[in-house]
């Protein structure tokens, strides 16, 4: 069986905080969790629950309070383990003096390419981003999507077996966001193991063979997008136009959100053919039925929800 | 070795792309002006008063740009974030460390050549012969290089710990303080109570001895400036810039990142 990519045991991460730094604030707390070699792992949560934390220490950016993680069997304070993993920064920066193509060079340089073969690298990974036609302009010149994609491309360019991408569609428009997850998938058909952050929820469910779900620097579950959330429907949804003659039950349309004509009305299970039936001998036009099920996003919704009345609750106990 | 080469490669083509050789600008103007005005001065001192006027500016401005440069060289990648796509290659903190070292060193020794022939020039200008004696100037010159290259260092020290504002003041300081080891050491023998002897003792030994590096009187003055001096001003400089750097290397592997 193959080793995790990804280990992670029990990390915690404590900031001094306040005037003196005497007191501590805690980033993460007892985070475990592991990233199988292959997948593509979406780790979840709101600003500030500890994902990029959690990604700054797998990237020896910080250092962890207690608790270790391993990368490709390694530990992450081994340098030449960083040959095999590609990392976009959260809202990259990068020198604003350099070109495109300067700063994929100077990075590529690391890896002790050839000037032949980082050429060939650079030319290729700013065709892969879409910047072939910028790889002459300064940085300083870049929009915030275009310095997205030179940091994917440095990311990329060495062909990691790792990939970790903090919030890698921030700053990018819809068809950046197209682009890059097409990469992503690429890299996945590649074999390349993935982990990337992100509160876009249908990004993670779209992408991810498994998500994990952090808030308040606790790892709130880890499972298939699917799994994690529970697949029973909850209920049904009819959409459906109003007739211009004909009318709709009160009970219906009381309980119905109107969009310009159309309306959309949560019903449960049982109640659906009868809901069908009225709005047909009230000659209103089905436009579609469909299924309710909770969402990452619900989930997600459910525990900020419950981590605040919990934080309000200490404040009004003091415990 | 090859990535503090390739730091150190960058952080030239930054200086040299943010201007930082601007600087030269000033200084050719300076020149220019200075030796136009001392060709008015009596024959017998023009020439002390322009090799004076001239590596004192090649040290002032070298030591502006050592100071707020070197400050600027770690904490500036650490405020914009730059290091993290830069930590996440196979490279050691340390490594980068040296490298930015290593690439200020190299800006303010092409700064400092360029303003050393510019001297040259002047000096062309003023007494219209260049003699072997004149030599002495290039040592001179070379010895700025060398308080540059250690000012560079603490700046950098200083910059692991604390903040940009913070370590240009205590860069600037300590640098003021180290002008007077000497006089530290001959307080010594003076009357002194021997908690305040054994300060200045311990003060003397530990700081950056700056007034090692002042030799503009020797050269205003044509006189020679012996090889065992050179020699031993380059090794106090390297094992002073090495401990230094060494220091700053631990605090700065241990630092977190914001």
């Amino acid at each position: 069986m193959t080793a995790p990519a990804i280990e992670i045991e029990n990390l915690c991460k404590e900031y001094p905080h306040g005037f003196l730094h005497l007191r501590k604030k805690v980033s993460l707390e007892g985070l475990t969790m592991q990233v199988e070699d292959g997948e593509v792992f979406g780790f979840l949560g709101p600003n500030g629950a500890g994902k990029s934390t959690t990604i700054k220490l797998l990237m020896g950016i910080i250092f962890p309070t207690t608790g270790s993680a391993r990368i490709l069997g390694k530990p992450v304070s081994d340098v030449a383990m960083r040959r095999h993993i590609g990392y976009l920064p959260e809202q990259p920066y990068f020198y604003d003096y350099l070109t495109a193509a300067e700063i994929l060079d100077y990075l590529a340089r690391f890896h002790g390419y050839s000037t032949a073969e980082r050429n060939e690298r650079v030319q290729k990974m700013l065709k892969k981003v879409g910047l072939e036609t910028a790889g002459k302009i300064q940085l300083r010149k870049f929009s915030k999507g275009m310095l997205q994609r030179v940091g994917l491309a440095q990311a990329i360019l060495h062909d990691p077996k790792l990939v970790i991408l903090d919030e890698p569609m921030s700053g990018l428009d819809p068809v950046g966001r197209r682009e890059v997850r097409d990469i992503i998938l690429e890299l996945k058909n590649a074999g390349k193991t993935i982990l990337f952050s992100t509160h876009i929820l249908s990004d993670a469910e779209m992408l991810c063979d498994r998500v994990g779900v952090i808030a308040g620097g606790k790892l709130r579950g880890v499972g298939a997008p699917g799994s994690i959330v529970g697949v029973q429907a909850t209920g049904m949804e009819i959409v459906f136009e109003a007739p211009a003659s004909g009318t709709i039950p009160e009970k219906i349309r009381s309980r119905a959100l109107k969009s310009g004509g159309t309306y959309r009305v949560a019903v449960g299970e049982a109640e659906l053919y009868g809901t069908l039936d009225e709005l047909r001998a009230g000659a209103a036009k089905i436009i579609s039925v469909t299924q309710i099920k909770p969402t990452l996003e619900d989930f997600f919704m459910d525990l900020v929800g419950k981590d605040r009345a919990q934080a309000a609750a200490i404040e009004v106990t003091g415990k | 070795m090859t990535h503090v080469l390739i730091v150190a490669r960058n952080t030239f083509r930054e200086a040299v792309r943010d201007r930082v050789l601007y600087n030269l600008l000033l200084f050719a103007l300076l020149m220019i002006a200075s030796a136009v005005v001392v060709g008015q001065i009596s024959m017998a001192i023009e020439s002390i008063v322009m090799v004076s006027l001239g590596l004192s500016a090649i040290s002032l401005i070298g030591l502006l740009i050592a100071v707020f440069t070197g400050v600027g060289l770690v904490s500036k990648e650490i405020d914009k974030r730059t290091l993290h796509a830069v930590l996440a290659k196979p490279l050691h903190r340390w490594e980068f460390l040296l490298g930015k070292f290593s690439g200020l060193v190299l800006t303010l020794a092409v700064n400092t050549a360029a303003m050393g022939a510019g001297l040259f020039l002047a000096m062309l200008f003023v007494k219209h012969t260049i003699v072997r004696a004149d030599a002495v100037v290039l040592v001179a010159v070379y010895f700025i290089l060398l308080k540059l290259a250690l000012v560079v260092a603490l700046a950098m020290l200083f910059s692991c710990f604390t903040s940009p504002l913070l370590a240009i003041l205590f860069t600037a300081g300590l640098y003021i303080a180290g002008l007077f080891v000497a006089q530290m050491q001959h307080l010594q023998s003076t009357q002194l109570n021997p908690q305040s002897q054994k300060l200045f003792s311990v003060l003397a030994y530990v700081l950056p001895n700056f007034g090692n590096y002042d030799v503009m009187g020797a050269a205003a003055h044509g006189r020679r400036i012996a090889a065992s001096l050179i020699a031993q001003t380059t090794l106090y400089t390297l094992v002073y810039c090495a401990l230094v750097l060494g220091i700053a290397a631990l605090i700065f592997s241990r630092k977190d990142l914001k």
